[in-house]
Order: C-alpha cells, then sequence, then structure tokens
C-alpha cells in the first residue's frame, strides 16, 4: 500500500488555503511550510511602436511531501528518525530520534523536510497520518475550495489520472520517484526548463 | 522501522507552547491558566458542553466583506479554539450540495482571534490625537461617556452633526453591533448616513441611467448568474478576478469553475496586471493600462461598425441614443454614441483601434480580434469586476463596458450578461429592525473627510448629498463600528490625519473594533468588540457567493476573551443611560432577538426546523438557485413593450437625458466631465496626463490580494508569509531603476510615500505598479508609511457623479531603498 496526492494544477487559483489550513492542523511556527505552493512562471516584454507585446505565463503548484518511492531523506538519515511506514508508505520524522542534523533537508530535492527551530529537530509532511487511519483525507486535499488537491492510493490515483509528474519547478522524478501525480496547467513546463522560473521565492 | 502512530496528540498537546511564536499566547496567557495535562490521546467527541480536555465544535462564521459567506466549525477544548474546519456539505460531488469550503483566511479565524493586536479592554485616548495613546477604563465609565457625548452632540448640534461611518469587518452579521448601533441612533433621533460604498460607488451610481433602478444591483434582478456560462462560448472580463475577489469554496469560484467545465468557454480577462483568475482560468490574458476600458470598448464599437457586424434594428429596439435617430428630443445633433465612435461629435476623433492602442497599450490587430470574437460568439459572457470603476473617470468606463454586450446582442439570452459583475441570490433571512432614522440626509461615503472639514459647503449639486439641499452642520461624532477606514480605507492618509487631528473640527470619534487597527489609533473613546466566534448570530449567504444559498446559524465557541462584551448588551446600557432603552430592547435580550429573527425566517420557509433543533446545526438551510431564471434584462429582451425598464424612455439610455441634465444643473470641477454618452475620459493622473506623468511617470493601481480582505486579517503573519504584500513591478520597469525581487522598494508622490518589497513580475504590464489594497497603515517618524498601506498615496478628489473613491487612479515613481 502506498499513498499519494493528485495535484491538479489546472485548476488551482494559487489561494493558499491547503498551505494555511495545515498550519493550522498542524500548529506549525511561522516559517516551516509543509505545503509549498509555487508560482512558477516567466515570459518576456518587447516594444515595438511603442505597443508591448508579451508572451507572459504562469501557473501554481502546491507540494507537500510526496512520499517518494526512493526517499533521499530517509536513505540520508544517520539516525533512522526519518522513515517511509511499511503500512501506507507515508515518510515521517520521529522526533523523539532525529537529531537535528538537517541532513534530510540538503537532501530533498522538493523542500518537504522543515526544520522546526523550536525543538531542533526536523518536521514535515506525515500525509496526515491519523486523520488518515479514522478514514480521513489529510486537512490540505479536505480544504482546497477549488478541489484540486486528491489524496489516495497511488495506484488508483495513476488509474485515474495518468503519470505526469515531472513538471517545473520540480525536479525528474527519477530521482526520488515521488508519489504524486499532477494534471498539467497548459502553460505547464517540463523539469529542467530554463524559460521560466519561480516568481514567488519568499512564500516557498 | 515502525514506530507508527506514537506521537497521536502531540500538536494539539503542544497548542500552547506552539502559540507562542505566533504571538497568540501573550493574550491567553493574561487570561488563562495552562493546563497541566493537554488531553489524552481521545478522539474528537462531539458532544455539546463536555467537560475537561474533551473537544467541542461549534458553528461559526467568517463575517468579512469578500461578498461570500464560508461558515466554520470550530473546534474547541477548555475554552480555546484549537482549529478550525469546513461544515460538512451534503453531498461534495453535487453543485448545490457541496461543502462551503473556506478559504486560507476562514481558515486563520484561531489566529485572529487571539492575535495580540486583539482590544481587551474599553479605552480613553490620553495623548493626542492619532497618536495611539490610551488609558483603561470600566465599562461603566465608558457607556457613561458614550451617552454622554452623544447627549452633548444631539443638544449642540442636532443628530446631522452625527455620521455613522462606512465600515465592513462585519459583514453578514445580522444582528451584531452593525445594525443596532443604527437602532440606537435611531431612537436617540438619528444620524447621518452615507450612500454608496467604498466598494461600488460609481457603478451603482451610474448602471441605473443605463438600464433603470433595481432594487438589488448585487442580485439577480440585473445580473446574470455564473451559472450561465454552461451556455456561453466567450467569457470577456473587465478587471475581474474571481479566483481572488469571490474565493469561497461554497461561491462565485466554485460556480464559475462548475459553468465552465459544461461550457469549455473561451476566457479572456483584460487587465494591467495577469491575475490569479487568469492562471485559473487557462484566459487569454489583455494587459491593458489603467483609466483606458472605456477607449477599448469605444475602438471595438468602431470595429463592428466598420465591419458591418451591428444589428442597427436590434439596437433601435432597445435603445436610446445609439444613433441620431435614436436620441431624445431637444439632445444636440451628433451627440449619439455612434457619431461619438464614427468622430462626427464635438471631438472630431474617429474611436479607431489605432486612437485606442495608444490610449490602452493593446495592440490594434488585437482590439479588432477581439471585437470580431466577441461579435462572433453565440453567447458571450460579459462582465466587470470593481475596480475598473474605482477609477477617477470610473462612472463613464463601468457604463462603456455594460454598454458592449448590448451593442452586440449578447443580453437578454441564455449565457449572456450585461456588463456587471455577475449575480447572486441571497438567502432570505430576517433581521434585526433598525427603526427608521429621523434624519433624512445622507453623504457619498467617500465625502466624510469634506463634511467635517467644510461641511456646511456641500450641497446636493456640489457633492452629491441626498435627502437635504445642503448640510447645515458639519461631522461632530463619527461612530466608527468595525470599520478601518478613517485610519486605513480612505485615500490620501496624510490628509486625513490632518483632518483628524484637529478636535475643534470632528469633536469626538468612537471606534470599537476587535483589533488596535490604524483606524482605532484615532479613536476618543475605544471599545473592544467580540469576534465571531464569541457572540452568535443569524446569516445567509452574504451578496455574492452566487447561486448557492444558505442560511447559518452562529453559535459562541468560545465565552467573550479578556473583558470584551456582546454588542448589544453595551448599547442596552447606553440606551438605560440616556433613558431610551424600553424603546431600544423592546424587552429582548439578544438570544431572545435571534430567535425572533429566526421565527420570523421560518414563518416565510415553514420547512424550516424549529430553532431548539437548530442548536449545533450551522448550515440550517441550503439551496441553489435556478440560473434560467436570472438572467440578467430576458424579460426585457423578450418583451420590450410589455416590460419597459424603469429608464425615463423604458429603453437602454446609451444616452442619458438625465445625464445631460445633471452635467448642466450640477456644479461641477473645471477640469470634471459628465458626458450622456459612455464616453472615454482622459483622467487627472491617467495615461493622458503628460505633466502628471513627468513627474511622476508610473501608474498604481491597487488590487484584492488573497493574503487579505480589505484590512481584515493582514495582520496575520500566518497569512503574510503564504501570501505576502509587495509592489508588482514588471522587470523592465525594474531594470531601470536596478530594483531586484525582494528587495525594499519606496513607492511615493507627492501626497505621501510608503516602503515594501517589490515583487518583480511579468505578471503586470509595464509602466504600472499594483500594491494589494488594506495593508495596516503605519508610518515611521519620517512620515513614511513601512506597514505599506496604499492610501498614503491615493487621492481624496471625488469622481464626478457618485463623488466616489478613485483610489486606483494614481501617478507615482519608486526607487530602491538605500537604507
Amino acid at each position: 500500500m502506498q499513498y499519494g496526492f493528485y495535484i491538479n494544477s489546472a485548476k488551482c487559483t494559487g489561494c493558499k488555503t491547503c498551505q494555511v489550513s495545515c498550519k493550522d492542523e498542524k500548529d506549525t511556527d511561522i516559517g516551516t511550510k509543509f505545503r509549498r505552493v509555487y508560482e512558477y512562471g516567466g515570459g518576456s516584454w518587447q516594444q515595438t511602436n511603442g505597443l508591448w507585446q508579451n508572451n507572459t505565463f504562469a501557473y501554481y503548484l502546491s507540494i507537500s511531501c510526496n512520499h517518494c518511492e526512493e526517499p533521499t531523506c530517509v536513505h540520508g538519515c544517520p539516525t533512522g528518525a526519518m522513515h517511509k511506514r511499511k503500512e501506507d508508505g507515508l515518510v515521517v520524522v520521529d522526533q523523539d530520534v532525529c537529531v537535528g542534523c538537517r541532513y534530510c533537508e540538503m537532501r530533498c530535492p522538493y523542500g518537504a523536510p522543515q526544520f522546526d527551530h523550536q525543538k531542533r529537530v526536523m518536521s514535515k509532511c506525515d500525509g496526515c497520518y491519523e486523520r488518515v487511519s479514522q478514514g480521513l483525507k489529510p486537512v490540505c486535499v479536505d480544504s482546497c475550495p477549488q478541489r484540486a488537491l486528491e489524496f489516495d492510493d497511488i495506484n488508483v490515483l495513476r488509474e485515474k489520472y495518468g503519470n505526469e509528474r515531472d513538471i517545473a519547478p520540480l525536479p525528474n522524478s527519477s530521482l526520488t520517484k515521488p508519489n504524486i501525480v499532477i494534471n498539467t496547467h497548459a502553460h505547464a513546463k517540463c523539469s529542467g526548463d530554463t524559460i521560466g522560473r519561480i516568481l514567488n521565492p519568499e512564500e516557498i | 522501522m515502525d514506530n507508527t502512530n506514537k506521537p497521536q496528540n502531540f500538536s494539539r498537546r503542544n497548542f500552547l507552547q506552539k502559540s507562542l511564536l505566533v504571538g497568540g499566547a501573550a493574550a491567553l496567557m493574561n487570561k488563562f491558566t495552562m493546563p497541566l495535562a493537554y488531553g489524552q490521546a481521545d478522539l474528537p467527541a462531539k458532544v455539546p458542553f463536555a467537560g475537561e480536555n474533551q473537544e467541542t465544535i461549534s458553528y461559526s462564521a467568517c463575517l468579512v466583506n469578500c461578498g461570500s459567506r464560508c461558515p466554520l466549525k470550530v473546534h474547541v477544548k477548555n475554552d480555546i479554539i484549537t482549529k478550525i474546519s469546513s461544515e460538512d456539505g451534503i453531498n461534495d460531488a453535487i453543485f448545490g450540495q457541496h461543502q462551503i469550503r473556506p478559504c486560507l483566511r476562514g481558515r486563520a479565524v484561531r489566529w485572529r482571534t487571539y492575535n495580540p493586536e486583539r482590544l481587551k479592554f474599553p479605552m480613553l485616548r490620553v495623548g493626542k490625537r492619532g497618536e495611539g495613546k490610551f488609558k483603561r477604563i470600566s465599562w461603566d465609565e465608558a457607556t457613561d461617556i458614550l451617552a454622554s457625548k452623544l447627549r452633548h452632540t444631539i443638544d449642540t448640534y442636532g443628530n446631522e452633526a452625527i455620521f455613522y461611518q462606512y465600515g465592513s469587518g462585519t459583514t453578514g452579521a445580522n444582528l451584531s453591533g452593525r445594525g443596532m448601533s443604527k437602532r440606537l441612533l435611531n431612537t436617540l433621533g438619528g444620524f447621518v448616513d452615507y450612500h454608496g460604498t467604498y466598494s461600488d460607488a460609481q457603478i451603482m451610481t451610474i448602471q441605473p441611467y443605463l438600464f433603470g433602478s433595481t432594487n438589488n444591483n448585487y442580485g439577480t434582478q440585473l445580473q446574470s448568474l455564473f451559472d450561465q456560462i454552461k451556455h456561453s462560448d466567450l467569457v470577456v472580463m473587465f478587471g475581474q478576478n474571481i479566483a481572488e475577489t469571490r474565493m469561497s469554496g461554497g461561491g462565485q469560484v466554485t460556480e464559475l469553475y462548475h459553468a465552465l467545465a459544461e461550457s469549455n468557454a473561451k476566457v479572456i480577462i483584460i487587465d494591467p496586471r495577469c491575475n490569479d483568475s487568469v492562471v485559473a482560468y487557462n484566459a487569454d490574458w489583455i494587459p491593458i493600462r489603467p483609466g483606458t476600458d472605456a477607449a477599448l470598448v469605444a475602438a471595438i464599437s468602431y470595429t463592428l461598425i466598420q465591419e458591418n457586424r451591428i444589428d442597427e434594428e436590434m439596437l433601435a429596439k432597445y435603445c436610446v441614443g445609439w444613433d441620431s435617430q435614436s436620441l431624445p428630443e431637444g439632445a444636440p445633433l451628433n451627440s449619439d454614441y455612434k457619431s461619438y465612435i464614427l468622430g462626427l461629435g464635438k471631438d472630431n476623433v474617429a474611436k479607431t483601434p489605432e486612437w485606442a492602442e495608444k490610449l490602452t497599450g493593446i495592440s490594434a490587430q488585437r482590439i479588432r480580434q477581439l471585437a470580431l470574437e466577441i461579435s462572433d460568439a453565440k453567447a458571450a459572457w460579459i462582465s466587470q469586476g470593481w475596480g475598473v470603476q474605482r477609477t477617477q473617470t470610473g462612472e463613464h468606463a463601468a457604463r462603456a463596458i455594460m454598454t458592449l454586450p448590448i451593442m452586440t446582442g449578447h443580453f437578454g439570452r441564455p449565457g449572456t450578461n450585461i456588463g456587471t459583475w455577475g449575480g447572486s441570490v441571497a438567502y432570505p433571512v430576517a433581521g434585526m429592525p433598525t427603526l427608521s432614522n429621523p434624519v433624512k440626509v445622507t453623504i457619498p461615503v467617500f465625502m466624510w473627510t469634506k463634511a467635517i472639514d467644510d461641511g456646511e459647503s456641500l450641497t446636493a449639486k456640489n457633492a452629491f448629498i441626498k435627502g437635504k439641499d445642503k448640510l447645515d452642520v458639519g461631522i461632530k461624532f463619527l461612530w466608527n463600528y468595525a470599520s478601518n477606514v478613517i485610519g486605513n480605507q480612505h485615500a490620501d492618509l496624510n490628509k486625513t490625519h490632518q483632518i483628524l487631528a484637529d478636535e475643534s473640527k470632528c469633536e469626538f470619534i468612537l471606534v470599537w473594533d476587535t483589533h488596535m487597527t490604524a483606524s482605532a489609533k484615532y479613536a476618543d473613546l475605544l471599545l473592544p468588540d467580540v469576534s465571531g466566534v464569541e457572540t452568535s448570530d443569524l446569516i445567509n449567504n452574504s451578496y455574492q457567493s452566487g447561486a448557492y444559498n444558505y442560511l447559518i446559524r452562529m453559535q459562541a465557541a468560545i465565552k467573550p476573551l479578556w473583558e470584551n462584551r456582546i454588542t448589544y448588551d453595551v448599547l442596552t446600557d447606553v440606551a438605560e443611560k440616556l433613558n431610551v432603552k424600553d424603546a431600544f430592547t423592546e424587552g429582548k435580550s439578544y438570544q431572545d432577538w435571534i430567535e425572533l429573527c429566526y421565527e420570523q425566517t421560518r414563518a416565510n420557509n415553514p420547512d424550516l426546523p424549529t430553532f431548539t433543533k437548530t442548536d449545533g446545526q450551522g448550515v440550517i438551510d441550503r439551496r441553489l438557485a435556478d440560473s434560467n431564471e436570472h438572467i440578467a434584462l430576458k424579460d426585457f429582451r423578450d418583451d420590450p413593450i410589455n416590460q419597459p425598464l424603469k429608464t425615463p424612455s423604458g429603453k437602454i439610455e446609451l444616452y442619458s437625458q438625465t445625464l445631460a441634465n445633471i452635467a448642466s444643473d450640477w456644479e461641477l470641477d473645471e477640469k470634471d466631465k459628465l458626458y450622456p454618452i459612455p464616453a472615454y475620459l482622459p483622467a487627472i493622473e491617467g495615461v493622458e496626463d503628460v505633466a502628471g506623468l513627468e513627474k511622476y511617470p508610473l501608474q498604481l493601481t491597487g488590487y484584492h490580494t488573497k493574503g487579505h480582505c480589505h484590512s481584515s486579517y493582514a495582520n496575520l503573519p500566518q497569512l503574510k508569509e503564504a501570501s505576502a504584500d509587495a509592489v508588482w513591478i514588471n522587470p523592465i520597469d525594474a531594470e531601470k531603476r536596478q530594483i531586484k525581487h525582494g528587495q525594499l522598494v519606496e513607492v511615493y508622490n507627492d501626497r505621501g510615500r510608503l516602503y515594501l518589497p517589490a515583487k518583480v513580475t511579468p505578471r503586470i504590464i509595464p509602466g504600472v505598479l499594483a500594491i494589494p489594497q488594506g495593508a495596516w497603515a503605519k508610518t515611521n517618524k519620517d512620515g513614511v508609511d513601512i506597514g505599506g498601506c496604499i492610501n498614503r498615496l491615493t487621492s481624496q478628489r471625488p469622481t464626478v457623479l457618485a463623488k466616489g473613491n478613485p483610489q486606483h487612479t494614481n501617478l507615482v515613481d519608486v526607487k530602491l531603498l538605500s537604507l
């Protein structure tokens, strides 16, 4: 059994309700973001005969932990605090074991592990496994006003929505095999894209 | 390794410690003792009035002025809110039975409740007015002062010296302070009210001249529901951004998605910003310079005439003033809209796409293409946000956009609208009667500073006051309930400060709010209000949630914090001190009124459960309006003879004789023009203001951000980190000034200065800056607004007809801040 997220980027307005509801549910500090909403875009403006022409594009991508098949955070953890749960494939950190060395943070290409400055140990999205064990969905999924997020057995999601996950600004999925499926925005660029950039670095 | 489920209740247990970091604990520490053990690993227990450490859930709602209304489940342990969640809905898969999901702001109610900037007890000013220095007083002293100041004002100047200030911090709250404050004032002989709103004064004033008056401009009498877009093949939105301004998952953002999924209509959004609706609805973005929408419409019209795309017969049937044939008697030759377009009018300028491209920044080719796209559409939905009209020539711009669906025949048919926002259906709910106001004079919402500064100069003809020819007395008493207007949301805050600081003009300022806002700092008497989660109410879906309408019972989730009291109870004390208690209360408690309003609501809808059965229910009833019954101007389109409009001619008045009369009767500023047709007018501080642009080369527009609703929620760090306030600037303008993304910049003009980080983004047209409105004003010792409040830069020059707020028309420059 492996859980995963479906992210409908074509529907996402970038409203951040997922990020904020998670913050409320998990009671995280300012600066700690278990879910981050990337504003990716670009384009240039040229003036001809006094008129502006542009090819601006933008889209949002809401990313938490992707509970990867090959979680590099787990592989690099010296204490075993960062672990992948057998029963549901969710990647969770045991804060009683973590020594706060932050290797996982350095290794994760998605920025999922978040350092808890109060406790001096790592914290991260745990897939809301407590809620899930009660038959609920993660709070981000349940809170999305656009219904642009889903959470389920990754096989079920792949069957419904395909296998796309190589979307900028995410790295190529071959790195850690993230358990996510993305419905792409019409302007989506592939992982490794250099045309666009993250337009909201201060918000992620 | 498998250590599952160990920290079962970990996060909740650490709520108090964690709150230290988010600022809530300073407040909490004063009131609560820390529980030693914060709960066992038990599941949420949905039993009311549970004992210690058990979770209870109450229904409240987010009461800010976004136009939607989200019910909230408030989770509470030991009288402390632990989290917020959504109501359940009936079936989320079915539109119209779906969960009403709050946006990030509704989800932030816990932090807003315990924010350290909450007001905690009544206070009296001790420093200079506006300085923000107060001393704590008792409720008895506070109600004494309020009663005696009211008595003094009425005895000395009369009731027309009392002004009830615009304020929307508790929008939708049916029974709480807003209506009740007015009720008390009415029992005392009345007060001067405002007309219009800061949101939409210009469009609401101008719309009746075109389509006739209706009882409900927000609703469906003259606006189609977004659901009709399921029948559209094209959607054209001017300055409209549903994804940010109507964010509730129960509201219009969801309705629009739903409709577009059915029709797959192409969406075009015309806006200076590539706003979030462009992204969300994969729209074609047409960047436009602020204040030039009427020029775009004129050039579209020109194209349609040239391309023979105008159905002259249809326009003759439905309109007055399209061409010289249909001008009203006595109108000057060639004063019709078509003559204006073709250059036969006074200005002698044909409104060609080439003419418009110089003004709008949109290429003539794109304008022609847009004209043909609209003309070719089977059912084009045309709508506008309210940013377009919140400009110096906003009445004309808004009216021009409303003219577009008429000229193209896209009105009164399925899938069409009439260039207005798009409608909403309100669930009918009874409210507390505010009684009738013996004072009949009202002033435009934006004119109160003038009414303080030089009140007796305001007349019906120079300032659009209603109910009287002129004001006989200036404002001496400002009643500000749930309002952050006087120190934050009004224009030109530096000028406003000068007016308010003079205690000989406005003699007394009451501010009654939940937070120490920038406006609260101007209070003489400062009263702390309960927040939505500390009080009860009976409310509906507000004024712009769309087709989905519902009735919510709010029940206090926690006891009032600190010394805060229910507004009604405080007003009852004041009424008693003024010997009007019986008239004010009619012998009823606050709870009695809620029950009475419910019973009145139920009388019209007998299917509703009894009041007792609604206990703990939250959303009591929900309905989905049939949008086919809400198509703007359908009756008129079907039968213009027997279903005439309420205009003087009974038709759509592209030329309004009434406006022509006003233009000659009123005393207008010599720089103001009022046309009987929706002409494009150059604005002071607009794209044609050569002298202005020479000094300040950038246009500055405000916009509504997801991070806050006006100024509500704007102080919460949890929302600031999710959606940072920043000034949007195109890379081309930024590079010229060596500004890089994230750097602190100063935006300035002759009226003031502010600091904000720069958001360097291609998502805004060059030559234009955009700042989210609503940031909390805060000046440093040099008078610079370090809170980033746009109103440090906006102008108090009222618009020509509505005398409304032109807060998106400003010229500024920006520079990198060197500290």
